[in-house]
């Protein structure tokens, strides 16, 4: 795959239209890489000049400061901030809700101001620069969204991925708790990185519970972190034959005539 | 004698009261200071419309309409009120009677129904409560104190409109009887139906005495109802439209900066640090987020003392739903618990604020395992019909441990180490663009 890095670019003087932050997990956990994968593949599908930081990134800090370590967080954030104002970064997609989260609103508090989308906005705006195609088959079938805190409620980003499954021609059917009332998959405030405290059931269960309720046999995320567990909850419950976790690009790219 | 008497409660009641509602000021003046200005047309929209129109009160229809008639009728009786402040002092009767002339009937019509509604709506509440059990009004904090305050003041509410329903029948009645100083009201359709059926065939001096009967209960359950009011759950009928007024305006998702801390780390990596800006004092040991009532901010207490315990938010909590200690509505109450007990011991007892120690702290009401529990999702934000926070408290006490007592979960220590010394949360050994090359 041909991914240039900022500093690539930098070095033949050149300036790509958008960075890509890729984040911790979609550069390190396996199931996120294919998001970043099809994301990049989109990407150079519509013929849009990106780069990413590569070895230059850091984690933006969300799950740090959430925990409460406002000190880790100013400090790994801070060098980021040095990074990309080094490069003078004008715009910013990512593909993780809390990493867009920290960027687009924590960041120019610290001295780091940019044009921050979500890839769900980026692909909403840019679909009409790759040319989709239409099966007829696989239409007949409703798929499902999980609205990620980070974009829904956090951030207010509602419609954007609902436009663009109806722009791929999919028949979305709603979760009982979507859009602002959507139910967290578990993961955030850095609970992915520690054990549930006690209780009677793990909240990406109760998830999975719904979407199986639900009948769709594919739901849509655009978090890395959703993915993950609710691709858990699926299979604890075992229906990981029947029900398919995607994330949004994967699902255009899908659609994209090659 | 009665307008006396009537002077001289109207000035204790009055009393007793502003003392007690300037002491929760003062409270929620312990609060650490929180510069909320600017965007004032944005913010009196949302007064407009989360305060005075509830809007958020309409994501639930039944309950909204149901709290929209006690809500208009707790607006409108105030006109009825004024009118019995004005009669018991002055000793006249129904005084705005021919003030007004047919404005009068249609507000005492419209008061009328309104309290019709809002005595269904209570008789309604109160069976949702102790009769239909709703899952959020059976939480373990409702055990007890929450449970009886919610009652008492549903009950009346009852007992206020009986006063309203006796004072208004009795009165129309008389009205026939005695016309020279039961001057007409006008037709009362509610009134004109219910005191026949209430009170007919009583002579007039029978319908006299309940006359007064209502009259007085109307307003000594007022009275007993702004003495109560500080000590209960319902200051959000006031302290509700400063709430939603200073409520936060940023994307929910963004928290709140440290800049001390951010400067410090500025000047630790020789980047510029704005001198306009509080650097860290030297030599003291700082503390870092919250553990008590006085390292919140006022706004936090605020949110507090405007919670009516409805627990909204605790109903829509990922946490609480799966069965985890956290309820954003305990953390509310128990803000609120510790900051009667700092407040008593300040303003009551005299300590001063700086010398205030019992040896007791947040975390003395407020578990760790609840703060641990907390998935930032913002599900009880975005449910608070007057915007309260409950997220903003939940993180400050996450800061107070994981930066002043360097405890917390252990679980988070590998990832913290890894983002220092890997710069991602998990510690690995290939190269962040690994994947771009296979």
């Amino acid at each position: 795959m041909n991914v240039i890095t900022m500093s690539e670019f930098a070095n033949n003087g050149q300036s790509p239209e958008i960075l890509f932050w890729v984040g911790c997990a979609g550069s390190f956990d396996a199931r996120a890489q294919k998001v970043t994968k099809a994301f990049c593949e989109i990407l150079n599908h519509a013929k849009i000049s990106f780069a990413i930081l590569g070895n230059e990134e850091k984690c933006t800090g969300d799950p740090a400061r959430r925990a409460g370590n406002e000190f880790l967080f100013q400090m790994t954030a801070l060098q980021n901030i040095q990074t990309l104002n080094m490069y003078a970064i004008k715009k910013i997609v990512t593909a993780c809700p809390h990493c867009f989260n920290t960027l687009k609103n924590e960041y120019p508090e610290l001295g780091g101001n940019y044009y921050v989308v979500h890839h769900t906005q980026y692909l909403e705006t840019h679909l009409s620069e790759v040319k989709i195609k239409f099966d007829e088959q696989s239409d007949t079938q409703t798929v499902t969204y999980h609205d990620s805190c980070y974009l829904g409620r956090a951030n207010n980003i509602i419609d954007s991925p609902r436009e663009v499954l109806s722009k791929l021609k999919l028949d979305l059917k709603e979760l009982k708790r979507s859009k602002l009332n959507g139910l967290c998959c578990g993961a955030g405030g850095a609970q992915m990185f520690k054990e549930d405290e006690p209780g009677n059931k793990r909240i990406n269960t109760e998830r999975a519970e719904e979407i199986i309720e639900n009948g769709s046999k594919i739901v849509t995320a655009n978090c890395p972190f959703c993915l993950t567990m609710l691709q858990d909850g699926i299979k604890e419950k075992n229906q990981q034959d029947n029900i398919m976790v995607y994330d949004l690009a994967e699902l255009v790219l899908n659609k994209i005539v090659k | 004698m009665a307008q006396l008497i009537f002077l001289v409660l109207l000035l204790t009641v009055g009393f007793f009261a502003t003392k007690r509602f300037l002491r929760i000021k003062n409270i929620i003046s312990l609060g650490s200071e929180e510069v909320i200005s600017g965007h004032r047309s944005e913010r009196l929209k949302r007064l407009l419309l989360i305060a005075f129109g509830q809007k958020k009160m309409f994501e639930r229809w039944i309950p909204a309409i149901m709290h929209l008639f006690i809500y208009v009728a707790f607006l409108f009786t105030q006109v009825e009120l004024i009118e019995i402040i004005i009669d018991g002092l002055f000793g006249t009767h129904r005084f705005f009677v021919d003030k007004i002339g047919s404005l009068y009937t249609l507000i005492i019509n419209f008061i009328e129904f309104l309290s019709l509604g809002a005595f269904v709506a209570t008789i309604i509440f109160l069976s949702r409560r102790n009769l239909l059990k709703l899952a959020r009004f059976q939480k373990p904090e409702l055990n007890g104190w929450p449970t009886k305050d919610a009652n008492i003041i549903l009950f009346a509410e009852i007992v206020l409109i009986i006063g309203i329903f006796s004072m208004n029948g009795s009165d129309y009645l008389l009205q026939s009887i005695e016309p020279e100083h039961y001057k007409s009201t006008g037709h009362l359709i509610l009134s004109s139906h219910l005191a026949p059926v209430l009170f007919g065939g009583l002579d007039a001096s029978s319908l006299h005495i309940i006359e007064r009967f209502g009259w007085w209960l109307h307003i000594l359950v007022v009275f007993g109802f702004v003495l109560y009011l500080p000590y209960s759950k319902h200051l959000h009928i006031f302290l509700s439209f400063p709430n939603v007024y200073f409520s936060k305006l940023d994307s929910a998702g963004k928290m709140e900066n440290m800049p001390e801390i951010m400067n410090e780390v500025k000047s630790m990596f020789g980047m510029e640090v704005d001198a306009t800006s509080s650097a860290m004092t030297s030599g003291e040991i700082p503390t870092f987020g919250a553990n008590d009532i006085t390292q919140l901010s006022w706004k936090n207490l605020l949110d507090a003392y405007s919670c009516t315990e409805c627990g909204r938010c605790t109903s829509v909590c990922p946490a609480n739903q799966t069965g985890k200690k956290l309820s954003p509505r305990k953390i509310m109450m128990d803000v609120r618990d510790r900051a009667e007990i700092v407040g008593e011991s300040i303003f009551d007892m005299g300590v001063e604020k700086e010398k205030f120690d019992d040896g007791k702290c947040l975390f003395d009401h407020i578990s760790r395992e609840e703060i641990h529990a907390c998935t930032t999702c913002n599900a009880c934000v975005q449910a608070c019909p007057v915007l309260i926070n409950p997220l903003d408290i939940i993180l400050k006490l996450r800061r107070y441990e994981i930066l002043t007592e360097s405890s917390g979960p252990g679980d988070w220590v590998p990832m913290f180490n890894a983002i220092e010394n890997a710069g991602s949360p998990w510690q690995m050994s290939v190269d962040r663009d690994e994947w771009s090359k296979s």
